[in-house]
């Protein structure tokens, strides 16, 4: 079984090997032969470039032993990488597997968008090609034979006419004195003669995770350890007015309480907050409870849940900031057979990560240690550098495992809380925040409503499709210079539309909003995917067929090209073709149903992977129950199944947590959801049976983190409508929503 | 503070703690026993889940005081002798993603299947509804839950 180190020791993540060194030759380190590579994902927030001498980010470590360790700067958060990634060195590297070992990365670069094996693939190739090529050119040199006439396979060289054989493990030395070859000119493997790719592999970090062992962000433990809680303002954008802190200095375990600056990310110029530090986290809480604390309402002490929804709702007709379009005409206007128009609204949601945000923190002698739960080390790295006024290289931060990550753990402001509350009690200290600082301090998945207007000639063409999208932006304000705002899944789905329309108003909030598990796509293809089919029975059409023949068209007669659009990004429609025809088949479309139940199907195309779903329900009465999913997946090229497969599950279903349950509401400027009892997920009693096909194209790996959670929404909201003929538009979906 | 005796996975360690600290916080921070997970401290996520005498129990809602003198296991204490049968059902599954909320899990299913050797459905929705898992691994944990009662009973 092939270990998983969570936390390297110092000093082990980053030899001091120069780029000439590994330009012109591969480089011994403690008689390993050791190959530098450079992972950098979209995700990437930091700002601080390599220095020439150390431009490489992931590292390759083959032992004399044989013992191979792949040095990653990515963070698992339960995706998989720490075995998928190696899987791909190991396939083209030509390494026995169970010989591979994965290191996390100290400072590890942000890990997301769905984009870890996608963007990985072609390096981790490069690199794995460099390993094989010069342990061959070893081998060769050493038998005095040409290159060509040596095979390398599961870690050794052999000699195809005389059948000799050398292992890896006894080439080591002189590989190292031997040029490395070039990553950019070096054969990659034919994906034919491909072994382990494809395969179902168990996931490394699997029995650590069962025997309760592996390590998380809260288990760490420090020599002479503090633990600290925040007293954190409730009002978006507030501050502390006054306070009392004798009891709660006088709770038994308290060592201290004092104010610290809260982080200028999220509030107003000299905001502060309180720290309870103590010697146990529960008598932290404890302290925490018998604090007397007045806070001072924000500029948004007046945002309510009605005052977002009646700006979004207000924006829907206000003069647009952003669009897209193919036409000269306004779609609202032009001669349609039949013409519909609806309006769909999301809520803001929180992340909800099983482990609370968590951070551990020593300074000591002008240098930082940080033990962080993180989807970006980098950017932690840097920004203790900032906040301490120290040099980045005198911080490490050290990535642990993480209960999720969702887009959650880019972030902060705990980073900032643990470092202050470290500045002040001088000791080792973890941050802990509680379910409820989780929740009430979340940076929320962002709200936003859709208004469509859609029109169909008598052939169920489509002639109009309008759509106003309003939202209050994801992250950070909308800004024209920095392109499209957050239209993923709306500005390229697949469905021909002779005059097309796509337009966006943002509206300001005091919720601090984040990258929540696909970002805008969760929303978007639900709002697409549920009007398509509102299109397919305006048409008096078959929801499956309706979409079928769209995209029938599409491939014989694409409309004009959407302005400020990639076209590089359109999906094939003859391939989605073939997947609704297989989903359908698969979950038997035409088969009739009882009474109270219904089917919906929905597609996408998403980080260059197909997917296709039907999904069956049951409504009776006041219940509603999801009884069985079919999805039918091509995410290209195949690394680990079991992988694959794995998040295609959890995706569906934290899919449905989404459309069925979840919901952040906000009163005066406060977030109204404390715990699970008021923002509940879905449970196993709610999780319907899944049937999920994989067919593999010929592409290069797709992203699958994310595409599958936007798919089931639309594919339920369908349902609903084909069991009751009630289209619910408002999420998350109740039966009982109000007619529009 | 008080000092009490408890029977931790089978050995007897002496803590001092007030009668009120929740016995997640007296495992993790006191005994260094940190796979028991704090999730939501109201006993609504079921990640503290550990047995106590025998019945799977929210080791956030027990006070130390009511937990001492009784038979406390945890998933440390589960696997002690060789993976338990849920154990290694779950890695056979392949269930845990990010794995936080699984020791968890495993403790409630470990629970089911010692009252239940063969659990229905609606069984395993009755005693695993109150453990959540915010990657969704239900349906892997449904299966594995199967496969244990399955070989632990073969």
């Amino acid at each position: 079984m092939n270990p998983v180190t969570a936390t390297p020791g110092p000093g082990q993540t980053r030899p001091k090997i120069s780029r000439r060194a590994f330009l012109a030759t591969s480089a011994s380190a403690g008689g390993a032969l050791v190959v530098g590579l450079t992972l950098r994902g979209r995700f990437h927030l930091g700002h601080s470039t390599h220095p020439e001498s150390d431009p490489f980010n992931a590292w390759i470590r083959i032992h004399p032993d044989g013992q191979t360790q792949l040095v990653l700067n990515k963070s698992e958060m339960g995706q998989g990488v720490f075995t998928s990634l190696p899987m791909i060195l190991a396939e083209e590297a030509e390494i026995d597997f169970s010989k591979i070992t994965v290191v996390q990365a100290d400072n590890a670069d942000g890990t997301g968008g769905s984009g870890s094996v996608w963007e990985s693939y072609q390096p981790l190739r490069q690199a794995g090609a460099q390993v094989r090529e010069v342990l061959i050119a070893a081998a060769a040199h050493r038998w005095g034979v040409p290159a060509g006439e040596c095979r390398a396979r599961n870690s050794q060289v052999t000699h195809t006419p005389s059948g000799r054989v050398l292992s890896y493990s006894a080439l080591i030395d002189d590989a190292c004195r031997l040029p490395l070859p070039d990553p950019k000119t070096v054969p990659l493997k034919d994906p034919k003669d491909f072994t382990l790719l494809g395969r179902s592999i168990p996931h490394l970090d699997i029995p650590d995770k069962v025997k309760g062992t592996a390590r998380f962000g809260l288990d760490v433990r420090l020599h002479g350890m503090v633990y600290a809680v925040v007293a954190q303002c409730p009002y978006f954008r507030g501050d502390l007015l006054r306070y009392d802190a004798a009891k709660a200095k006088a709770t038994p375990g308290v060592l201290d309480v004092f104010e610290i600056p809260t982080d200028p990310i999220i509030a107003n110029k000299g905001t502060r907050e309180l720290a309870v530090v103590a010697t146990n986290t529960w008598a932290a809480i404890q302290g925490r409870k018998a604090l007397v604390i007045e806070w001072k309402p924000g500029q948004f002490h007046d945002e309510s849940t009605e005052s977002i929804t009646r700006q979004l709702n207000d924006s829907l007709d206000a003069p647009e900031v952003w669009n897209s379009t193919n036409t000269s005409l306004n779609p609202d206007t032009v001669a349609a057979a039949k013409r519909i128009e609806a309006v769909y609204e999301f809520p803001f949601l929180a992340h909800a990560n099983l482990e609370p945000m968590n951070i551990s923190v020593h300074l000591d002698g002008g240098r930082c240690e940080i033990w962080s739960p993180t989807q970006d080390g980098e950017n932690t790295q840097e920004k203790a550098a900032e906040v301490l006024g120290i040099d980045q290289s005198r911080v490490t931060v050290h990535v642990t495992f993480m209960g999720g990550g969702f887009g959650r753990r880019f972030g902060w402001p705990f980073d900032h809380q643990a470092l202050r509350i470290a500045q002040h009690i001088r000791r080792p200290v973890q941050l802990v925040w509680t379910r409820e600082d989780d929740f009430t301090h979340d940076k929320y998945r962002a709200a936003s409503m859709h208004r469509f207007r859609g029109g169909v000639d008598l052939e169920g063409n489509l002639v109009a499709w309008s759509h106003r999208l309003s939202d209050t932006t994801a992250i950070r304000p909308y800004d024209p210079t920095r392109g499209a705002p957050g239209v993923d899944a709306a500005i390229d789905h697949p469905y021909p539309a002779q005059h097309f329309r796509l337009s966006y108003v943002p509206v300001p909030s005091g919720f601090t909003r984040g990258a929540w598990r696909g970002v805008d796509i969760e929303s978007n293809l639900l709002a697409v995917e549920c009007f398509i089919d509102e299109l397919a029975h305006l048409a008096g059409q078959d929801p499956y067929l309706f979409r079928r023949r769209l995209l029938e068209k599409a491939a014989v007669n694409p409309a004009p090209p959407r302005s400020n659009f990639d076209h590089r990004r359109l999906v094939d429609p003859r391939h989605m073709i073939q997947l609704l025809d297989l989903v359908t088949e698969k979950a038997g479309w035409r088969k009739p149903l009882g009474p109270h139940h219904g089917r919906g199907i929905s597609c996408f195309f998403s980080k260059t992977t197909y997917l296709a779903q039907v999904a069956e329900v049951t409504v009776n009465g006041g219940n509603l129950r999801v009884d069985r999913v079919v999805t039918v997946v091509d995410p290209g090229r195949v690394v680990n199944m079991n992988g694959i497969r794995a998040q295609i599950e959890g995706g569906i279903l934290m899919g449905l947590s989404a459309a069925l349950k979840e919901r952040v509401t906000v009163r005066n400027g406060c977030i109204q959801q404390q715990n699970f009892d008021d923002y509940d997920l879905l449970r196993i009693n709610e999780a319907p049976v899944l049937e999920t096909c994989l067919i593999e194209g010929g592409r290069p790996p797709g992203g699958i983190g994310e595409p599958p959670l936007a798919l089931i929404g639309p594919s339920v909201g369908n349902a609903i409508f084909a069991a009751t003929g009630k289209r619910l538009r408002r999420l998350p979906f109740q039966l009982d929503e109000p007619a529009a | 503070m008080a000092q009490y005796v408890l029977n931790v996975n089978g050995g007897v360690q002496t803590v001092d703690a007030q009668p009120d600290m929740p016995l997640l916080w007296v495992l993790r921070d006191l005994l260094n026993l940190t796979g028991t997970k704090y999730g939501c401290g109201m006993g609504l996520c079921g990640a503290c889940t550990v047995h106590i005498d025998g019945s799977a129990m929210r080791s956030c809602q027990t006070a130390i005081s009511d937990a001492a003198d009784k038979q406390i296991l945890t998933i440390e204490g589960l696997g002690k002798n060789g993976l338990h049968p849920v154990q290694q059902a779950w890695i056979a599954e392949q269930v845990p993603q990010c794995g936080y909320c699984q020791p968890g899990q495993i403790m409630s299913a470990a629970a089911l299947i010692a009252q239940k050797p063969h659990p229905t459905d609606s069984e395993i929705d009755d005693a695993m509804s109150g453990n959540l898992c915010r990657c969704a691994t239900y349906f892997r944990i449904r299966n594995a839950i199967h496969r244990a009662a399955q070989e632990s009973h073969a």
